[in-house]
């Protein structure tokens, strides 16, 4: 961490977006994490992406829970809306501002233990019930704010920085979020912003479950060699299957791709998203594909990274409750209180 | 692009703009930083070292940092009137708010080392010369027509900007070191001289002739019409007290502006200074056109004098052509007649204040001292030595009119060849100078400088009431900053000295840096040709006047690229670093000045 504020003097070029903002208006306080965490790095990149995205801070609701990774809300999005809630509630909280207005961009920020441990089962059922919110887990592994005890993301066999070699077998959030119905997943590393900065914008254009996992090294306890979340060692074993070009929200004619080497997932809500293979026979439009193809390198200790996969046809939770458009907030007493003669002809419906 | 090497001393000298710039290269941001903890006395040292006449340069240097300082590139887009550190005000701080600092100077020698060494003229050069020389032991005899030392510093810089007392200090220092003033004493022969038998001579004896401007009715009204300089010495030296009603300043230099402003002090109610070419192409520096503008002094442009206009050998106006810039097919710019009538401005008094020239009537063309076809002495650009090899040049007298600051640096050079020529060495052979960088690193995020960036804009100068101002030519107008905003103006440095060092073999490329950076100045990137480079960062590197700092390659086979052009120096790469790959590490340079430093190390034999 630092002591001293982040100077408001900018570069003279810093450009604005087009709903007027630099990109140094989309940051929040400086950072009490230790120099050098890979959170910090994935707060730069949430802000890169919101800035490109042209998004106005204060449609975006920031929730997290407890732990190192839930702390960074505080630091991105200053003028955005926050909520700190429970350690591993962070779920519940978001699937319940979600239902009481829909017009927000919902970023969820949770860490592995805030999300593999206490809130493992808020974790599932976030995503099966197909909320429409990012949701980004900043994985290093350990609990950093207790010492660097492993976490339950931690891979069987790797070694804290003391030595100790962890016996526990690994949850994969990755392969955990697709199993329970996530429409979109995809997995990251903070060291790598050239591959992160799109998916984000990727999972935030996503409407949907959208699942971020990012391999986030933890410098104080988790980046020595016998980790399997180091700096060194995701650089090693980093596969990324694909790199997204861009986003648009309409296709547009460009080519300059050879044949097979481009995927192009088009939305229902008219994005398309264009991706660079680099595994060639790599489908993240197959879920079980997906799963097998994760798990597979996993097995042999390589890290898969990109868009993993990604529903074309997601819907989200306010689909299938067919709830109101409008947030809450704008409702009325007359919109929520309609009259006896309303009433009146619920009852006789069930009669 | 290859890999920066910052063991060369002229990178991280660079950075430090304001030194850069500095003819004399004075530490800047050192002495401000002592500034801002209180420390007067210490910060006028660090100054006096260098440049020799801190207090009264902080009233009248031509400020070549000031526009150089990158307070004012980084408060571009940032603020709405971005302006540099006022570094020449704060230089005066050290001056006025220091303490006796008489015991701090060098004392005289002892013991002579036999070797006698003549100073021609007293001004800023040849007093630098005396200062470094007499200590080591050389006689010094400073001799100069005037009967107070100072040169151009006493005679021609109007008392308003600098008055008699710090001249007198800052000359006295200089003499107090054992050097033998003779005042009063013309030097009509160089061959004279030198059969006194110095071994060596300097000459400092500056640019003494304002050049005059020879018009019809020059000579009938010449009662009326005054060289700048000259009519300024007058002023100095008391023989003049007053001035026509109306007067006209030719001329758009700095003695120009003090001229207009010395008139309007002697009686002067109309003084107007009028230019041939435009306002934007006048030389003198824009704060001394604001302070002339400011007290009531109109500057007329465009105008080319025809003719002196008079009755009965009494001057009654100056007839002026109407002219405008053009281009010609080849760029060049030229003025031409607008073709208006010619404009008839009355006065009583004109100054011409056109430009000076150098004379060298009293050496001898025979001595085997050359000269080149501007009639200036052939020099050795580097050694200041002529082709006389026991005679120096220094200041004005060198290349022409230049200012103090750069007549300083001159004689700093001329001292070091004067000293090896006396000791038998290589004058070309002249070690580099001294060089230090060190961490400034205390405890985890805890630095010996402050490193958080002020916020506060330049602070204004207090000036003595216009009305007591006008009235005496002796007030001065300036008041200089007191104690509580010099701190504040010392806050605004960024501390350029206070370099960023990054080393490569620490990093492990976790983008900490990149993402605090506040200016963008950092990128982790494939490397590639400058020009590349420079489109690719993650803010353009456009000021191509600026360095790119280039790392080796890294593991991922990038490298790091570090725009200098900006960098607030504010050390956040360096706090955010996991493993101290960034840290800011303090660049001191010490210029090679007479004396030991500057000697040819000697071998011993193996």
């Amino acid at each position: 961490m630092t002591y001293i504020a982040k100077p408001r003097l900018h570069h003279p070029t810093l450009p604005e977006n087009r709903v007027g903002f630099t990109r140094r208006d989309y940051e929040g306080k400086i950072s009490t994490l230790c120099a050098g965490c890979g959170h910090d790095s994935i707060s730069a990149a949430i802000i890169e992406a919101c800035w490109e995205m042209d998004i106005e801070p204060h449609r975006v609701a920031k929730l997290s829970g407890i732990g190192c990774s839930s702390k960074t809300p505080d630091y991105f999005l200053g003028n955005s809306h926050g909520f700190n809630t429970v350690h591993g509630r962070m779920p519940s909280v978001l699937t319940g501002a979600n239902l009481a207005n829909r017009t927000l961009l919902y970023l969820g920020v949770s860490g592995d233990g805030d999300s593999a441990s206490i809130g493992l089962g808020q974790f599932a059922h976030v995503m099966r019930r197909g909320v429409n919110m990012v949701y980004i887990l900043e994985n290093n592994g350990v609990y950093g704010l207790t010492k660097g005890q492993f976490s339950a993301t931690a891979d069987q066999g790797s070694k804290s920085k003391r030595g100790a070699v962890n016996t526990d077998a690994p949850i994969d959030t990755v392969s955990l979020a697709l199993i329970m119905g996530a429409t979109f997943v995809a997995r990251g590393f903070s060291g790598d912003k050239r591959q992160l900065v799109p998916l984000l914008r990727a999972a935030i254009a996503h409407k949907g479950a959208a699942f971020v996992d990012v391999i986030s090294p933890c410098v104080a306890f988790n980046n020595h060699p016998g980790s399997t979340r180091s700096y060194d060692y995701v650089r090693e074993h980093n596969e990324a299957v694909n790199r997204i070009d861009f986003i648009e929200t309409r296709p547009e004619v460009t080519a300059d791709y050879e044949e097979g080497h481009v995927v192009e997932i088009p939305h229902h809500d008219g994005t398309l998203l264009r991706l660079r293979k680099l595994h060639g026979e790599y489908d993240p439009t197959d879920r079980i594909g997906a799963m097998n193809y994760v798990q597979h390198h996993q097995a042999r200790g390589e890290i898969v990274t990109g868009l993993l996969y990604a529903d074309p046809h997601a819907e989200d939770l306010h689909e299938h409750l067919y709830t109101v458009d409008a947030p809450f907030n704008g409702l009325t007493e007359e919109d929520l209180c309609p009259g006896a003669a309303a009433l009146e002809a619920i009852n006789a419906s069930l009669r | 692009m290859d890999p920066t090497n910052i063991r060369d001393p002229d990178y991280f000298h660079k950075v430090v703009d304001c030194q850069w710039a500095c003819p004399a290269h004075t530490p800047v941001p050192e002495y401000i930083r002592l500034i801002s903890a209180g420390r007067y006395s210490d910060a006028y040292m660090v100054n006096w070292a260098s440049n020799v006449f801190p207090g009264i340069l902080g009233r009248t240097c031509d400020r070549p940092c000031e526009p150089a300082c990158r307070r004012g590139r980084v408060e571009e887009e940032n603020v709405e009137k971005p302006e540099p550190v006022a570094i020449c005000r704060l230089k005066r701080v050290a001056a006025d708010l220091k303490d006796d600092i008489r015991d701090r100077l060098p004392r005289p020698p002892t013991q002579r080392n036999g070797k006698r060494v003549a100073c021609i003229g007293a001004g800023p050069s040849a007093l630098t010369v005396a200062r470094d020389l007499a200590p080591l032991g050389y006689s010094l005899t400073v001799l100069d027509a005037d009967p107070k030392a100072g040169g151009f510093m006493r005679t021609q810089v109007p008392r308003f900007r600098l008055p008699e007392s710090v001249i007198d200090e800052e000359t006295g220092y200089i003499l107090d070191l054992g050097v033998e003033f003779i005042g009063g004493r013309r030097i009509d022969s160089l061959e004279d001289l030198l059969a006194e038998g110095y071994d060596a001579v300097f000459v400092g004896s500056g640019a003494p002739r304002g050049r005059d401007l020879q018009l019809p009715g020059r000579t009938e009204a010449a009662k009326h019409i005054h060289i700048g300089i000259d009519w300024l010495a007058s002023v100095s030296f008391g023989h003049i007290e007053k001035v026509g009603r109306r007067v006209i300043v030719l001329g758009g230099g700095n003695t120009a502006m003090d001229c207009c402003r010395s008139a309007r002090r002697l009686g002067g109610e109309e003084v107007k200074v009028i230019v041939r070419s435009g306002f934007d192409e006048m030389k003198a520096s824009p704060w001394e056109k604001e302070d002339a503008m400011h007290e009531g002094i109109p500057i007329l442009n465009f105008m080319v004098p025809k003719s002196f206009e008079h009755e009965n050998g009494r001057l009654t106006g100056m007839t002026f052509e109407k002219v405008q810039a053009v281009r010609d097919a080849d760029g060049r710019r030229t003025l031409v007649p607008t073709g208006e009538p010619d404009v008839l401005v009355p006065c009583d008094e004109v100054l011409v204040a056109v430009g000076q020239e150098n004379a060298f009537p009293w050496i001898e063309r025979d001595l085997g001292l050359e000269f080149d076809r501007h009639g200036l002495p052939v020099l050795d650009a580097k050694t200041m030595q002529s082709t006389l090899p026991r005679v120096f040049f220094g200041g004005d007298a060198a290349f022409g009119p230049k200012n103090i600051i750069t007549a300083v640096a001159q004689g700093h050079e001329a001292a070091v060849s004067i000293d090896k020529f006396l000791q038998g060495e290589d004058l070309s052979e002249r070690p580099a100078p001294h060089l230090n960088l060190v961490s400034q690193k205390m405890g985890i995020h805890e630095w010996s400088y402050d490193n958080d960036v002020s916020q506060s804009s330049r602070q204004a100068v207090p000036w003595a009431a216009a009305d007591k101002a006008l009235k005496s030519i002796k007030v001065e107008v300036e008041l200089g900053f007191d104690a509580a905003a010099a701190f504040r103006e010392a806050q605004r440095c960024l501390n350029c000295d206070v370099q960023t060092v990054f080393a490569k073999s620490l990093c492990i490329e976790c983008d900490a840096c990149v993402d605090i950076c506040p200016m963008d100045s950092i990128t982790f990137t494939m490397n590639g040709d400058e020009a590349d480079l420079r489109v690719r960062l993650k803010a353009p590197a456009e000021n191509t006047a600026q360095a790119l700092y280039v790392s080796e390659p890294l593991r991922t086979n990038r490298v790091m690229v570090k725009d200098e052009d900006v960098c607030l120096h504010c050390g956040l790469c360096a706090e955010r670093c996991p493993t101290g790959a960034w840290d800011m590490q303090k660049f001191l340079i010490e210029m090679t000045h007479a004396g030991p430093g500057c000697r040819t190390p000697r071998r011993e034999a193996a």
